[in-house]
């Protein structure tokens, strides 16, 4: 198949940056964080198999200032990728679609995603007694 | 319009097979109700989280133990990773271009997370049946 003289689209740098498009893009790079974020369930599932001192390790590592920033990250990846997959869900089961509501409900699941970020960081260290 | 559910294709357009998608429509639908099962599973995983921050070996030991618990990790374990890989590979086949860099990375993309999520989920029953 020759595909040396097809005419290209646009490159994405070309486009005024949207709300609906920053979403898009943040939806498949956090889905990408949290591929490799679920790598550290994996990581803290076998430690805490292994044994106590392997589970104290991990621990250790996943609540220094490494662990809480990766987790952190990888937390208001779950909660905008959860967020804005349900809006995905809407949509393919044709809700939501016209521009306005596509606007609106970015805007929501954006607000969304760092109320509960927040929310429930500043609840693991109440529960936990460190604040 | 009636419609094969696990292939979201037209009963003409599957028997045609016509299309670069091929079989790409049951990968579609199974992203989608992996996505689906995991909005429920991962609304539990964060409030149980939120009650192991101490990390305390023991009282993570006797979580795992009961039986819903267990339960419900193997569970999310497998429909994310599952979800994860899908997610990954279609990634893949937007960016790498040449057959051979695009399959040997589905390859390892696949086997990793396979053997991933094997692990973690053995890692749940050794800790829940006991070592």
């Amino acid at each position: 198949m020759s595909t040396g003289n097809r005419p290209l689209s646009p490159h994405l740098q070309i486009y005024k940056p949207e709300v609906t498009s920053a979403l898009s893009i943040l939806h498949r790079l956090t889905g990408v964080v949290l591929a490799l974020g679920a790598l550290l369930l994996t990581y803290w599932l076998t430690s805490a198999a292994y044994g106590p001192e392997a589970f104290a390790k991990a621990h250790d590592f996943m609540a220094g200032w490494l662990g809480r920033l990766i987790l952190f990250g990888v937390s208001f990846s779950l909660f905008f990728h959860l967020c804005n997959g349900v809006r995905h869900l809407f949509w393919d089961i044709g809700w939501g679609l016209e521009l306005r509501q596509v606007k609106g409900s970015g805007y929501l699941v954006a607000l969304a995603a760092l109320s509960l970020t927040v929310g429930v960081w500043s609840a693991a260290y109440m529960l936990a007694g460190r604040m | 319009m009636l419609r094969d559910k696990a292939h979201m294709r037209t009963p003409l357009s599957h028997v045609r097979g016509l299309g670069s998608a091929k079989e790409g429509t049951s990968l579609w639908w199974v992203q989608r109700l992996t996505a689906v099962a995991l909005v429920p599973l991962f609304l539990w995983f964060v409030a149980s989280v939120l009650t192991l921050t101490t990390g305390d070996y023991e009282s993570w030991r006797a979580w795992i133990g009961e039986f819903g618990n267990s339960l419900l990790l193997i569970l999310l374990i497998v429909v994310l990773y599952h979800h994860a890989q899908l997610g990954l590979q279609v990634i893949i086949e937007d960016y790498v271009h040449g057959e051979a860099a695009k399959t040997s990375s589905l390859i390892v993309l696949k086997l990793a997370y396979l053997f991933c999520g094997v692990g973690s989920v053995l890692s749940v029953l050794k800790l829940s049946l006991g070592s």
